[in-house]
C-alpha cells in the first residue's frame, strides 16, 4: 500500500468519526458538561474563600479533566465494535495502528479541545492568577493527548467484555496518576511565581512515550480483544 | 472487482481445529480453493461455521493447524493478505449514522480500490437512490445489501461471507448470487455459509458439512 491510500484512509477515518460525532452532539457535549459542573460545584462545597480556591483549582480543574476523560472513553470503540466495523479496520490493508492513531486523534478533537478552550474561564472562576492560567492551558493541551491515548490501550483491552467499565477504570486510572501529578503541580507552582520547565518537560516525555507507544499497544489489544 | 485474472492464488487449509470452550468443533480439517472455485460451509448451528470464518479471516487463531495463502502463513502476511480478501461477517459492519456512500467510501479506503465509482456499487445491490439517506432509515434487507456492497469498491479475490442472504427477499438473493457469480469467473474465490440453497451455476461448489466432521 503506498503511504497517499494510507493518508487518504487517515483523513476520511478522521472526518467520519467527526461526522458520527456531529450527529451525536448530545453525547459530545456530556463529558465537557462534567467537567464545567464538577469545576463549578466546589467553590460553592468547600466555600468562596480565593485563597482556599486558589489552592486547590489546579488539583480541581485536572482531576475533573481526567474524570471527565475517563467517562468518554468507551466511545472510542465501543460502538465500531457493537456494528462490527471495527473487524473491517483490523482486515484493512493499512497497518492497524495508523488507523487507531486517527481515532484517539478524533476523539481528542472531540473532547480534550473542548476542555481546553473552556478551561481558562474555570480558571478564573476559582481565582487563580493570569500566569498560573496561562500554564494550565499548557499543561491541558500537553496532557488531554495523553489521556486520549492511554485510554485507548484500556478501552481496546476491555471493549470484548460486556462490562468493561469498571475495570476500564481501574486499569487506566493509575497510568494517568503521574501526569496528574505533574500537572497539578506545575500549575501550583507558576501560581507561586516559579519556574515549570521541568514539569513541561515531563508532561511533554509522558506525551511523546504515549504517543509513540500507545498506537502499537492499542492495536495488539484490539486484536486481542476481538479474537 | 478484480480487473486481472488471479490464476495463481490459492488458499489451503492443513489440519485445522478450534476448540471452544473445552468443545472440539472441527479438527483435522483440510481443504484447498483456487480461482474461480467457492466453499460453502453447512452445519448445524454451532457447529463452528462463523469460527472457521473467522479463522479464515486472520480474525480468530486456529489452535491446531495453518492456512496458507499462495503458500504463505495468512498469519505470517498479515495486512498483505488481508489486502486480498474481503469480510462481511454476522454484523453488517456499517455505520447506522452515516449515508451509504460515507459508508462505502470509508470501505474503499480501507483497502485496494478498484474503478468501480460508489454509485455503480450502489446501483449494482439495488440501493441506488438511497445514497444520501441515513442508513439507520433503511430497512435490515437494504442494511445487509449495502454490507455485501462493500465487496465490490476494492479489488480482492477472496470474499469471505457469513450468512451473506440473511434478511434478503427473493429478489435480493438473486442479485446477490448473480454477483457472486461474476465474481467467481473472473478468477475470485469465496467462503461462504448459508441456511440457504446457494445457486451459483459457473462456479464449482466445495461443500463441507461441520456438523459431520464433529469428534
Amino acid at each position: 500500500m503506498t503511504s497517499d491510500s494510507l493518508l487518504r484512509a487517515f483523513t476520511l477515518l478522521l472526518k467520519r468519526d467527526l461526522t458520527l460525532a456531529m450527529r451525536h452532539r448530545a453525547e459530545m457535549i456530556n463529558p465537557l458538561l462534567f467537567f464545567v459542573l464538577v469545576t463549578s460545584l466546589f467553590p460553592l462545597g468547600i466555600g468562596a474563600d480565593p485563597k482556599l480556591l486558589q489552592a486547590v483549582g489546579p488539583g480541581v480543574i485536572w482531576v475533573a479533566a481526567l474524570l471527565a476523560a475517563l467517562l468518554s472513553l468507551e466511545g472510542i470503540f465501543r460502538s465500531d465494535f457493537e456494528d462490527g466495523t471495527l473487524e473491517q479496520f483490523l482486515l484493512s490493508s493499512h497497518p492497524v495502528s495508523v488507523l487507531v492513531l486517527a481515532k484517539i486523534l478524533a476523539h481528542w478533537l472531540i473532547t480534550g479541545l473542548p476542555l481546553l478552550v473552556i478551561s481558562p474561564l474555570l480558571g478564573v472562576l476559582l481565582g487563580l492568577p493570569g500566569d498560573a492560567i496561562i500554564i494550565l492551558l499548557v499543561t491541558l493541551a500537553l496532557g488531554t493527548p495523553v489521556l486520549s491515548l492511554i485510554g485507548a490501550v484500556g478501552v481496546a483491552l476491555t471493549v470484548g467484555l460486556r462490562k468493561g467499565g469498571m475495570i476500564l477504570s481501574l486499569l487506566v486510572l493509575p497510568l494517568y496518576v503521574p501526569l496528574l501529578i505533574f500537572a497539578a503541580s506545575a500549575v501550583d507552582t507558576a501560581a507561586a511565581g516559579l519556574p515549570v520547565t521541568a514539569h513541561l518537560s515531563l508532561i511533554s516525555a509522558l506525551l511523546v512515550l504515549s504517543l509513540s507507544l500507545s498506537p502499537l499497544a492499542t492495536a495488539a489489544a484490539l486484536r486481542i480483544s476481538l479474537s | 472487482m478484480a480487473s486481472q485474472p488471479n490464476n495463481n492464488l490459492t488458499l489451503a487449509a492443513a489440519d485445522l481445529a478450534c476448540i471452544r470452550d473445552d468443545r472440539t468443533l472441527f479438527s483435522g480439517l483440510a481443504f484447498s480453493i483456487g480461482p474461480g472455485e467457492a466453499l460453502l460451509l453447512e452445519g448445524r448451528n454451532g457447529s463452528g461455521k462463523t469460527s472457521l470464518l473467522r479463522i479464515l479471516c486472520g480474525i480468530r487463531l486456529p489452535d491446531a493447524g495453518r492456512i496458507n495463502w499462495c503458500s504463505e502463513d495468512i498469519n505470517r502476511l498479515g495486512a498483505d493478505y488481508h489486502e486480498h480478501t474481503a469480510y462481511v461477517g454476522h454484523r453488517d459492519g456499517i455505520k447506522l449514522d452515516l449515508t451509504p456512500l460515507e459508508n462505502l467510501a470509508m470501505a474503499r479506503a480501507l483497502g485496494k480500490p478498484n474503478d468501480t465509482t460508489l454509485e455503480e456499487a450502489l446501483e449494482k445491490v439495488d440501493l441506488y437512490g438511497f445514497e444520501d439517506v441515513l442508513t439507520r432509515n433503511l430497512s435490515a434487507g437494504q442494511q445487509r445489501r449495502l454490507a455485501l456492497a462493500r465487496l465490490l469498491v476494492t479489488d480482492t479475490a477472496l470474499w469471505i461471507l457469513d450468512e451473506p442472504f440473511t434478511s434478503l427477499d427473493v429478489h435480493g438473493i438473486k442479485v446477490i448470487e448473480e454477483l457472486l457469480d461474476q465474481h467467481t469467473s473472473r478468477g475470485g474465490m469465496l467462503a461462504v455459509t448459508s441456511h440457504h440453497a446457494v445457486n451459483l451455476a459457473n462456479t464449482s461448489i466445495q461443500r463441507i458439512n461441520l456438523s459431520e466432521l464433529a469428534a
